[in-house]
């Protein structure tokens, strides 16, 4: 019967009821997965692209040594087992036996040595900074691998998933250009299914490995990924059964709960728990009144976030306390207080430096919502008695403004990756300030007090030490306010409930869809 | 007319490079490179990431350098290579040309062949409730904006009715040869080649009804009249050949289009054209997909200017060719 749905609710008895385990009776094989993708992935190899789009594909073709839980607890994939030294700098994996890549080639411990140091310290811009704190790789024999670190490194372990640490075959890649390769088309890994066709425009087709090394799995034969370019068209392709799967973000926010009331339509907000994506707006410290740090703490009480919660985002998401996510490691819930008060917010701008200059705001280019976000934002400033613009702009004019921090508010957001020092740091961090990129400390904040600790923290062997660490860190970027922190981002993953587990680990559907069978009955 | 005909391709040629050398200038003029987008879709980005991906697209070349390599490709019709894509320019675009052709073309046809036996039944009987009818659906169908039109037509039509599918070139998955195939095509097709095809519809059928009304009020169809020609004889021969010469304006104008691909309609069908490899290498900022399609819309509007004119001599013989 299709009555609407109080989303906040749905969501709620979802995260209730028990995991998303298999406990709907017995696995059936066979069958077809329509998902949706968007935009379409510039390449499917996982190794040189990590964008949303290559990972979803990427994650079914690749895998690494472990996936995390919901919780970001390692479980064995390609690793059987695994083992931290007393240290913390010794990791040593002792792979599954009678693996085989997709043309037949056995998986072993020669090709996680050349994945991890050739070819993604080559490629892949993030496991570079990981793999600076690995001394040596060892592989005594074909199933151990053993990596010896300069110091420890907490956030090393969580490390092994496909779109940081995907396996990539040394017998085709060794020796060539990686980046020109030829098989980069064709592409091959480990995973549970094998690239068939890519017609360019319309879908990418992969079917099922029957050699693959879990017994039974996976249960569907094939799963094609539909490109629909357009917001409004891809609801439509759920509606009338062409697709089965609408991954985060699919939708606009405001098709979501009509969406949601139809039949056998179940949806899930899990699955984003490593990514924690969190948004806010950067607040660029080069610029006079910004600099001044009663001016942003008006601007981050006079923003209010359960507004653009209710809504813009339909009620999905968190309000967030601070720089981390509440599903990232260490994250502290007991921060400052920068909740929505206009009445505090004047007072502050009172108080500050601020005297009528017009504050330019930068939108992210990504969809109505954003827009409208924007809008929501302005209106929010001149309640306080701020003067403000927005700036309009594409997504390569975006990334080109922030490089160059021509900007004085600029929304954007950010994944994590589970650990503080793998997602937080690198936008706090004084030493990683210069122009350029927009993916570093783009608001200049400078404090060496934060800086040292950050630091330290990545490096201790006790989580117990890195917890406190943290919890200053944050108490004292929070009062700081070198960013107006907005929401902890969510985005449902939609789905026919007949879909038995397309959201099992902290990934969600980039994971792959080893263990998603079709319930015909 | 060969002799003028030559003349225009050899114009042709120096329009073409001029568009080429402005729209190269035009693109690199606009903020952000195809590196710093792929970039940023991964979410994280060293130096060494993007210097290397600019080196290999070959970005890291002062600006003058990469207009010489690309004029000096174009002019061997050598397209280029598409950086995010990793395939030669010309592959891309003729992979997607079918599809875009078929689209426009039958939206061509079909705005072109209805419009004008529309507008020819609205001024037979100017007035008339048909007139009032046809001139009112015409006003309709050129003020509703496209995008409003292809989303009521999909909601109606596919969602609602079930009868069309929404989106798509052919069913994905079906394995359908033959004569399957081409059915299947044509279902997918109905919908966004009408959505294309009547605006365009609107256009012909109002221009057509004012031309013919025009005609007919001048002397040689009372000429005709008072020969005693018949009522159908005077519509076909005497009035519709001459009314013709601005539809014919139009109908070079839309066909140089049909190359260029049609943007909205193949992006809210999911249609796999060249409008929407365009619009997607913009915001990518994938330089050599973009100068590519231009170079093509480009060519193509040069030769159906040059065909319009030839038609024109065909249907009316009083005019001369002069380069």
């Amino acid at each position: 019967m299709l009555k609407p749905i109080n989303l906040a609710a749905a969501l709620l008895a979802l995260s209730l009821a028990s995991p998303l385990a298999a406990q709907d009776g017995e696995p059936q094989s066979g069958g077809t997965l329509n998902v949706v993708i968007q935009p379409e992935p510039p390449s499917l190899m996982l190794g040189l692209v990590q964008n949303g789009p290559t990972q979803m594909v990427g994650g079914d073709i690749y895998e690494s040594l472990l996936r995390y839980d919901f919780d970001l607890k390692p479980e064995g994939q390609l690793a059987e087992s695994w083992e931290i030294s007393e240290d913390g700098k010794t990791y040593t994996f002792k792979l599954r036996q009678g693996v085989t890549f997709h043309d037949g080639t056995p998986f072993t411990s020669a090709d996680v040595e050349f994945s991890m140091d050739k070819f993604l310290r080559e490629s892949h811009s993030r496991m570079r900074t990981y793999m600076e704190h690995v001394e040596s790789i060892e592989t005594p024999d074909e199933h151990t691998v053993v990596f010896n670190l300069k110091q420890p490194f907490g956030p090393f372990i969580g490390i092994f998933e496909p779109g940081t640490a995907p396996m990539i075959p040394k017998h085709i890649y060794e020796g060539t250009d990686f980046a020109t390769n030829e098989a980069n088309n064709t592409p091959i890994g480990t995973g549970p299914f094998k690239f068939d066709k890519w017609e360019k425009g319309s879908f990418i087709h992969l079917v099922k490995n029957e050699d693959y090394y879990m017994e039974g799995k996976p249960y569907v034969n094939e799963v094609y990924y539909h490109v629909i370019p357009d917001a409004a068209s891809r609801a439509v392709a759920y509606e009338t059964g062409k697709v089965d799967v609408l991954p985060g973000g699919s939708v606009e926010n405001f098709d979501v709960s009509r969406i949601q009331a139809m039949e056998n339509t179940c949806i899930t907000d899990k699955g984003w728990e490593y990514f924690g994506p969190l948004s806010w707006m950067w607040v660029n410290m080069n610029n006079k009144p910004l600099d001044d740090v009663n001016v942003r703490r008006a601007i981050m009480h006079a923003v209010d976030r359960n507004f653009a919660k209710d809504a813009l985002w339909n009620g999905l998401g968190k309000v967030a306390t601070g720089p981390f996510t509440s599903s990232t490691r260490f994250w502290d819930g007991d921060t400052p207080d920068i909740s929505y008060d206009p009445e505090k917010a004047k007072a502050l701008l009172a108080d500050s430096s601020y005297n009528g200059e017009k504050i330019r705001i930068l939108g992210l280019p990504y969809g109505e919502t954003w827009q409208r976000w924007a809008e929501a934002v302005k209106q929010n400033l001149s309640e306080i008695g701020m003067d403000t613009e927005i700036v309009p702009s594409d997504v390569a004019g975006w990334n080109q403004k922030i490089s160059d921090r021509d900007f004085d508010l600029a929304f954007t957001y950010l994944y994590q990756y589970g650990d503080p020092a793998l997602g937080v740091s690198r936008s706090y961090m004084g030493s990683n300030a210069a122009p350029g990129s927009p993916w570093n400390n783009v608001a200049n904040y400078q404090n060496p007090e934060t800086d040292k600790m950050f630091e330290e923290a990545a490096l201790m062997a006790n989580p117990d030490d890195r917890k406190a660490a943290y919890k200053t860190i944050q108490d004292q970027i929070v009062s700081d306010v070198p960013n107006i922190w907005l929401l902890e981002l969510g985005f449902p993953t939609i789905y026919r409930c007949n879909i038995k587990n397309p959201v099992n680990t902290a990934f969600g559907v980039n994971d792959g869809f080893r263990d998603v069978w079709i319930d015909t009955k | 007319m060969i002799r003028f005909i030559l003349g225009r391709l050899v114009k042709a040629v120096f329009i073409l490079l001029a568009i080429l050398v402005f729209n190269f200038l035009l693109i690199h003029a606009a903020p952000g490179d195809p590196a710093a987008v792929m970039a940023g879709e991964a979410g994280a980005a060293d130096e060494k990431f993007l210097t290397d991906l600019r080196a290999r697209f070959g970005l890291d070349q002062p600006l003058y350098v990469q207009l010489w390599i690309y004029i000096k490709g174009a002019v061997q019709l050598d397209l280029g290579y598409s950086f995010r894509q990793q395939m030669p320019v010309a592959e891309l675009i003729g992979d997607r040309l079918p599809a875009t052709l078929l689209l426009t073309g039958v939206a061509f046809v079909l705005s072109l062949v209805l419009g004008v036996i529309a507008g020819v039944a609205a001024s037979a009987r100017q007035g008339s409730w048909g007139d009032t009818i046809i001139s009112t659906l015409a006003l309709l169908f050129y003020a509703t904006p496209l995008f409003w039109v292809a989303l009521m037509a999909t909601l109606v039509f596919s969602v609602w009715l079930g009868w069309l599918p929404g989106f798509g070139y052919s069913t994905i998955g079906a394995g359908y040869t033959g004569m399957a195939h081409v059915l299947d095509v044509a279902k997918h097709l109905v919908l966004p080649a009408s959505t294309l095809g009547l605006f365009f519809m609107a256009i012909y059928m109002r221009m057509t009804r004012a031309s013919m009304l025009e005609v007919s009020r001048l002397d040689f169809v009372k000429t005709a009249r008072a020969k005693g020609l018949t009522r159908g004889v005077i519509q076909r021969r005497h009035i519709l050949r001459n009314a013709l010469l601005p539809v014919i304006t139009l109908a070079g104008l839309q066909a140089g289009q049909i190359f260029g691909g049609a943007i909205l309609t193949e992006t809210v069908f999911a249609w796999p054209g060249i409008g929407r490899l365009m619009f997607e290498a913009i915001n990518q900022r994938d330089y050599n997909v973009i100068l590519g399609v231009f170079y093509i819309s480009a060519a193509m509007v040069l030769l159906f200017n040059l065909i319009t004119d030839v038609v024109y001599v065909i249907v009316d013989p009083r005019i001369r060719l002069t380069t």
